[in-house]
């Protein structure tokens, strides 16, 4: 096995506790906020790691800048997104959960 | 077994669920929601199944633009209609169709299926051979292209036509009402429209050209370029006053029209309608995926904004910068 591919799969693997724990956060979590907290912050991370892997594979530096620019603009697009999302959710009385 | 059968086999069966799931939605919003997620996986199976055209159309126009349409439509209407169904008690025979359908049609096709792909060959060229032997005398350097453009081109120019068609039924229905409060604008929002506005149209331009060699072309540009005009819509443009006349109709004809009339002439220096002379073939293939990407994003967008543009002058009107999408 390659450096490169045992790279790669050390990577895809310290990416997968990110998605899981963003797929609980959005099951489990008790109100829309943090939902949306754990969605977007914790999937964000785990992504990056995903393209991370994926540029050490790359066979251009192209291919490269590509994967790099998916994940920014997924980045600004999860972060406007998510805060669109809460702002209705304020707008229309959404109260925060308390303890 | 092969991982890559294991991934299809899941995404086929969780497309399967979600279009039940939407289907047997009561609450349209979820439905709404669920068949845009539905598109999105309905893209990644063309992937699968090689075809990333017909991906990028679907997960474009079908997901992307149908969603938008579908949540714009739903936002008009009140809130008491949103409940599909009226919780009335259902009748003996309504209570025995369902069960009846599933177990009687879903065994049957499945059988006939089988029975269909056991005969099958493991994979078919199709027409491949025959597209790849004619592809230097189509203008066009993608089999793709060659015949939406020039091969059967004629389906092509009809396609156009039922887009301009339906959105003169749009229009005839309806005055364009604005989609949102103009006051309420996210300044985040704003930050990315800026930001995502002159990729977009940089990003289009790189779809229609590359339709050329690759996959892409005057579709997903198109509807690249409508999302970006939605995208202007929402941070607050519109269209000036003095441009939603005639321009705009222009505009939205000129796809058609000059499809139209290179038909018309081809048919009288050839004496068939979009048969190119070969040297004037991949020029002429250029200028129609131009103006049809123009007229196509702004078909959509106006689609999505719905109803003609308000006629009296008072009324700012929520339109789309169809120049802010062109440049």
């Amino acid at each position: 096995m390659l450096l490169s591919d045992l790279i790669t799969t050390l990577l895809l693997i310290c990416s997968l506790p990110f998605f899981l724990a963003g797929t609980l956060g959005l099951l489990r979590f008790p109100d829309l906020y943090c939902r949306l907290h754990a969605l977007t912050k914790a999937d964000n991370l785990g992504l990056g790691l995903v393209v991370l892997a994926l540029m050490i594979q790359a066979d251009s530096w192209q291919v490269v800048i590509r994967l790099l620019l998916t994940w920014l603009l997924v980045l600004v697009a999860g972060a406007t997104v998510a805060h669109l999302i809460a702002r209705k959710a304020q707008q229309d009385g959404h109260q925060p959960w308390r303890r | 077994m092969e991982p890559a059968l294991i991934f299809d086999l899941v995404l086929l069966l969780i497309l399967i669920g979600l279009a039940w799931l939407l289907l047997a939605s009561t609450d349209l919003f979820r439905a709404v929601v669920l068949f845009i997620a539905f598109g999105l996986l309905l893209a990644l199976a063309w992937v699968r199944l090689g075809a990333p055209d017909v991906a990028l159309a679907e997960a474009a126009i079908g997901a992307g633009i149908t969603g938008a349409l579908l949540l714009v439509g739903l936002g008009r209407l009140g809130s008491t209609e949103r409940c599909r169904f009226s919780r009335a008690p259902l009748t003996f025979l309504q209570r025995l169709s369902a069960p009846v359908l599933v177990g009687v049609m879903i065994p049957s096709i499945s059988l006939i299926l089988l029975l269909e792909v056991h005969q099958l060959a493991g994979t078919t060229p199709g027409r491949q051979g025959l597209i790849n032997a004619f592809l230097d005398v189509s203008g066009s350097g993608h089999g793709v292209t060659a015949v939406l453009l020039n091969f059967r081109a004629w389906d092509t120019l009809l396609e156009k036509g039922v887009l301009l068609l339906a959105l003169i039924t749009i229009w005839s229905l309806d005055q364009a009402r604005p989609l949102f409060h103009q006051e309420d604008i996210s300044p985040q929002l704003m930050g990315l429209a800026r930001l995502l506005l002159p990729l977009v149209i940089v990003v289009a331009g790189f779809v229609l050209w590359q339709g050329d060699q690759a996959p892409g072309g005057a579709f997903q540009s198109g509807a690249l370029l409508s999302a970006g005009i939605l995208l202007a819509i929402l941070v607050g443009y519109s269209l000036p006053q003095r441009w939603q006349g005639l321009s705009l109709r222009l505009l939205l004809a000129i796809g058609f029209g000059v499809f139209l009339l290179i038909a018309a002439a081809t048919l009288l220096y050839s004496g068939y309608p979009l048969q190119y002379p070969e040297h004037l073939a991949g020029s002429l293939i250029l200028l129609i995926e131009l103006v049809a990407t123009a007229s196509i994003a702004a078909l959509l967008a106006a689609a999505v904004v719905g109803g003609h543009p308000p006629d009296d002058l008072s009324t700012p009107a929520a339109k789309a910068p169809s120049t802010s999408g062109r440049r």
